[in-house]
């Protein structure tokens, strides 16, 4: 009986003995979970070389046992006949003998089958599906988009289901609590954009031109970038993380059981904050970029802002600002859909929710990035 | 008598800001009996486990095990006292990342030295004491119905063969048969391996079957501890309504039949 706590265990022994043609095994010591161990091989090769039927096992010597030492010497006479016969016991033990039976009635152990695995073959396979895995991917982001447009749709039809009070909290939370982040890494860009044009177009003499290079570099392309970037690896995450915790709760089944829509309550909220939010964003992310390239054209190159203010007005159309602004919405709104659809797609496991995540932010970049690009050629066909 | 009290509370006070769940408790846990914990919900029977597990400081009070004060434990200490006791919390707790078969061998890899393929073999002898299907060891928690979960959550629980163990309603949500089985696998631990077993729970059955004792929780302390037929004519009213009402009658009906 295992009385004591402070007692500590003796090592677990095992002498065996041949006795004309039955195996005698004597167990010493207290068998318990943390002594059974270094027991174990000599017990698997007495199985293998010695026939169960004859085996028996003498517990005249045997400490204290626990569930795991009575597994462990009960494991031997599995395959017996039957293994709770009196023949395959000697000694007395006051609880060995019934803790024995006990463990072998109350659990049946089945044999794990290990997965079989060849190098060629399963490379191949996980090639493949990985492959269809992105395609299944893309194609059930669509469908989610193609979701959330319905129910923007059927929600602008009846306005009275709009949940404002939710997606005002995004758009603080998105746009609001983003902005300082989102002007100090513009700013830097600006700044670093300004210090190129003043070694490169220094060199020729054309110092002024800077005033061009930021104006064009900010409001076509970093402003905008900056901000989806931004989103994606704030926003984004913080969408499928809030909602891939609900779902993990199940508080998302237990939305649709009350009735209401997750993607009315949930979804829709979250992506029009993004894609109001992201063209201001996108207005600070420009004004606070321009600064920036100003402040070093004035201290590099003895560009005024007087100078620089008047040349921006004079030389750059309009078309460059609402280009950059073009765009924003449209980077708002895939990132809120793959932040949500990510979300949504977590299952109960805490893995699946840091896999989600990641692969939300990882999927949002590539899609603003690649989008961007489409942008690029669109315009420039287009001759704007 | 002193000696064999294994666990006692003493003035444990309890609170959640101004919230008081505790005041002044005192609870003694007798070596190797079945002790019972019942008492209305939200009256704080998981505050009380959490706090004699360490889990929650308490406000107030001390908790003694082997008569050492657990706030006094050094780490070295604190880690055999984790590896003599297994929990079975009251929503399972199981790690979601890992399948059940990894989490019954989690205590093990953390607290014993043996060969991996036997921690696998006492790990699925586990999951079979405490009846699930052999099937289930390489399912995921998320993958199995709340009974299930409670199940492996058993498992793990007395992976390490504790001296203590702690349910937390480990019957709740298990078939009549499967909580049947369940109630005479800790009968039979608990008398052959003279574990201490400390059990909230609300099945009457249970209680009639296996507690030793029954404590009840109320007005924020022990109301009484006893063994349940003394139980059943306690003035207190909650106590009187829990087991004169027509569950509890009907519970002690099926058990004089
Ligand atoms: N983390 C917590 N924060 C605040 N209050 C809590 C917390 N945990 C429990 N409580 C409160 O303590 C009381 C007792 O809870 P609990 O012990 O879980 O009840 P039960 O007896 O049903 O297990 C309840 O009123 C609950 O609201
Ligand atoms: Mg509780």
């Amino acid at each position: 009986m295992r009385g004591h706590s402070i007692q500590t265990a003796e090592p677990a022994g095992l002498v065996v003995r041949e006795e004309g043609r039955k195996t005698v095994l004597e167990a010493h010591g207290d068998w318990l979970v943390e002594t059974i161990g270094p027991q174990d091989a000599p017990l698997k090769r007495i199985a293998r070389s010695a026939d169960a039927e004859n085996v028996i096992l003498d517990l005249s010597h045997l400490g204290r046992i626990d569930t795991a030492g009575a597994y462990i010497l009960g494991r031997i006479l599995r395959p017996c006949h039957d293994p709770d016969a009196d023949f395959h016991f000697a000694g007395d033990h006051p609880v060995a003998r019934r803790l024995i039976h006990e463990v072998r009635v109350r659990s049946t152990i089945s044999e794990q089958p290990k997965a079989p695995v060849s190098g060629f073959m399963s490379a191949m396979a996980r090639i493949g599906a990985g492959l269809e895995a992105a395609y299944l991917e893309a194609v059930a982001t669509f469908a989610f988009f193609g979701r959330t447009v319905t129910t923007a749709i059927s929600t602008a039809a009846q306005p009275w289901r709009f949940r404002l009070t939710p997606t005002v909290w995004a758009m603080e939370e998105v746009g609001v609590n983003a902005l300082p982040i989102v002007a100090v890494l513009s700013f830097f860009i600006g700044a670093v954009v300004a210090f190129m044009g003043a070694n490169l177009l220094g060199q020729l003499g054309f110092n002024v031109f800077t005033v061009e290079l930021v104006g064009i570099a900010v409001l076509r392309e970093f402003g905008v970038l900056i901000t989806a970037i931004m989103l994606a690896g704030r926003s984004d995450s913080a969408f499928t993380a809030s909602i891939g915790a609900m779902k993990m709760q199940q508080e998302v089944d237990a939305m649709r059981v009350l009735g209401l829509d997750p993607y009315e309550a949930l979804v829709l909220p979250r992506v029009v904050a993004c894609v109001l939010m992201a063209p201001l964003l996108t207005f600070g992310a420009m004004i606070s970029g321009i600064f920036g390239g100003m402040l070093v054209a004035w201290s590099a190159q003895d560009i005024s802002p007087a100078l620089f203010i008047t040349r921006f007005h004079s030389e750059l159309p309009w078309s460059h600002f609402w280009v950059g602004m073009s765009k924003a919405p449209v980077f708002g709104l895939v990132v809120a859909v793959i932040g949500c659809r990510q979300g949504m797609e977590v299952k109960g496991d805490v893995n699946s929710l840091g896999r989600r995540v990641t692969a939300s932010v990882v999927q949002s970049i590539f899609a603003v990035i690649v989008l961007e690009a489409l942008f690029a050629m669109m315009y420039l066909e287009l001759g704007i | 008598m002193s000696e064999d009290i294994l666990i006692s509370v003493r003035g444990l006070r309890s609170a959640f800001g101004p919230h008081v769940v505790h005041e002044n408790l005192d609870l003694d846990v007798r070596r190797g009996e079945i002790l019972g914990i019942v008492g209305g919900s939200g009256t704080g029977k998981t505050v009380l486990l959490n706090s004699i597990l360490g889990l929650k400081q308490p406000d107030g009070g001390e908790i003694l095990l082997d008569g050492m004060r657990l706030s006094e434990m050094n780490s070295a200490q604190r880690r055999k006292v984790d590896s003599r006791w297994g929990v079975l919390f009251q929503n399972g707790a199981l790690f979601t990342s890992l399948n059940v078969l990894e989490n019954v061998m989690a205590p093990l890899r953390e607290h014993v030295d043996m060969p991996i393929s036997l921690m696998e073999e006492i790990a699925a002898m586990k999951i079979g004491l405490s009846g699930l299907e052999p099937g289930a060891c390489s399912r995921f928690p998320s993958e199995l119905s709340g009974g299930m979960r409670k199940r492996a959550a058993l498992a793990r629980a007395l992976a390490l063969d504790p001296d203590i163990l702690f349910l937390d309603e480990p019957t709740a949500g298990l078939d009549p048969i499967g909580a049947a089985a369940f109630d005479s696998l800790i009968l039979e631990l608990s008398r052959a391996l003279g574990l201490t077993v400390v059990m909230i729970t609300h099945d009457l059955d249970s209680l009639y079957e296996i507690c030793d004792r029954v404590a009840v929780l109320a007005d924020k302390k022990v109301e009484a501890v006893a063994p349940i037929r003394e139980l059943l004519n306690h003035p207190h009213p909650w106590i009187h309504e829990y087991f004169q009402g027509p569950r509890g009658r009907a519970a002690l009906a099926g058990k004089e039949n």
